[in-house]
């Protein structure tokens, strides 16, 4: 079952998200650089928390000092997905040996993605890791590139940062398109306005996650997945 | 910031992420059935997650100043329907960023 792929058919495999992943750590080094956070500060960060969209939030919250709670709440909000990623893989990573903690560890999304493609007897602990270290290496080497570009670039790179802006706007317009009940997203959008107005932009986000979770867990669930 | 502040704040967002991330294997490896709440928060949960984040990217813009928010509004349309359009995550976001670092050198924000 378990026949051995070489490594550059697996590379190949992963050609999309090295794209993606490239240009999203030089975002991040970059957002990174103007938050005046250096190199050491983001590699770090690439290598220990390994999370995309968290780590471009997590920019944000660093600069503003913001208290542990905040960090660790909005890290569990905003990485809670991740929970039903490994529901996928219980199973398959049983197999893995030495390799399955740091399966769990770097299940990203795109990471999982690529999983779920991979056809059933490529399931096996070589091409899982490879992709998997692969993976990290290229977000690894984004970040790098970008925290050089933006010691090394003359002029301030104003309005970098928007680049998180986008990335979560292309997330919300791909999770609309793809999902016929909006619900969530309005409970969502709901809870963030109504905690804007009243606490201001340095607090709301807590309170709006930590609300948006307790009314998608009391609310039937009949109202709020119809379909897909 | 300090660095020792730094280094806590790292290792508690990637402890918590490292959390997440085994949680499934360690309470999940013996059972069969998902209780129905996690099930349901699986569809529901991303979408508002995602929706709050993206407020939180544009927590700072100022309504009460028109040049203060025409920028960020016009770059996240921008955005949005090339994504539409397209439907390439890079482009998008790469278009949507340059979009915006220009309205900014024109003096909108």
């Amino acid at each position: 079952m378990e026949r051995q792929q070489p490594f550059w058919q697996i590379i190949v495999k992963t050609i999309p998200v090295m794209m993606g992943y490239i240009v999203l750590g030089i975002a991040f080094g970059l957002v990174m650089n103007q938050f005046g956070f250096n190199l050491l500060w983001a590699v770090f960060m690439s290598v220990f928390i390994y999370a995309g969209s968290l780590q471009f939030v997590l920019a944000g919250l660093l600069a503003q000092g913001s208290p542990l709670v905040t960090i660790a709440i909005t890290t569990l909000a905003v990485n809670s997905r991740h929970i039903f990623y490994g529901l996928s893989f219980i199973e398959t990573f049983k197999r893995m040996g030495h390799r399955r903690p740091y399966l769990m560890f770097s299940l990203t999304d795109e990471t999982y993605a690529l999983f779920c493609s991979l056809p059933p007897d490529q399931k096996d602990p070589y091409t899982m890791g490879t992709i998997a270290v692969m993976n990290q290496l290229y977000w690894i080497t984004g970040t790098l590139i970008g925290s050089v570009l933006g010691e090394v670039i003359p002029f301030e790179l104003q309005g970098v940062d928007f680049a998180m802006t986008a990335l979560f706007t292309v997330i919300v317009v791909d999770q609309l398109r793809f999902s016929s009940n909006k619900s969530p997203a309005v409970i969502g959008a709901m809870s963030s306005v109504i905690f804007l107005l009243l606490l201001g932009p340095d607090k709301f986000l807590l309170p709006a996650l930590s609300v948006s979770v307790v009314a998608l867990s009391l609310i039937p669930s009949r109202f709020l997945n119809r379909s897909t | 910031m300090t660095t020792l502040y730094m280094v806590l704040a790292i290792l508690v967002a990637a402890g918590c992420t490292i959390g997440v991330r085994i949680l499934p294997f360690l309470i999940f490896s013996k059972r069969k059935e998902l209780p129905k709440i996690i099930v349901s928060l699986e569809h529901t949960l991303p979408q508002a997650v995602m929706m709050a984040l993206l407020f939180y990217c544009i927590r700072n813009v100022n309504f009460q100043h028109l040049h203060n928010w025409t920028g960020t509004i016009i770059a996240v349309t921008v955005t949005a329907c090339l994504h539409l359009w397209r439907r390439n995550v890079l482009l998008s976001i790469i278009t949507g960023t340059v979009t915006y670092m220009v309205l900014l050198q024109l003096g909108l924000s």
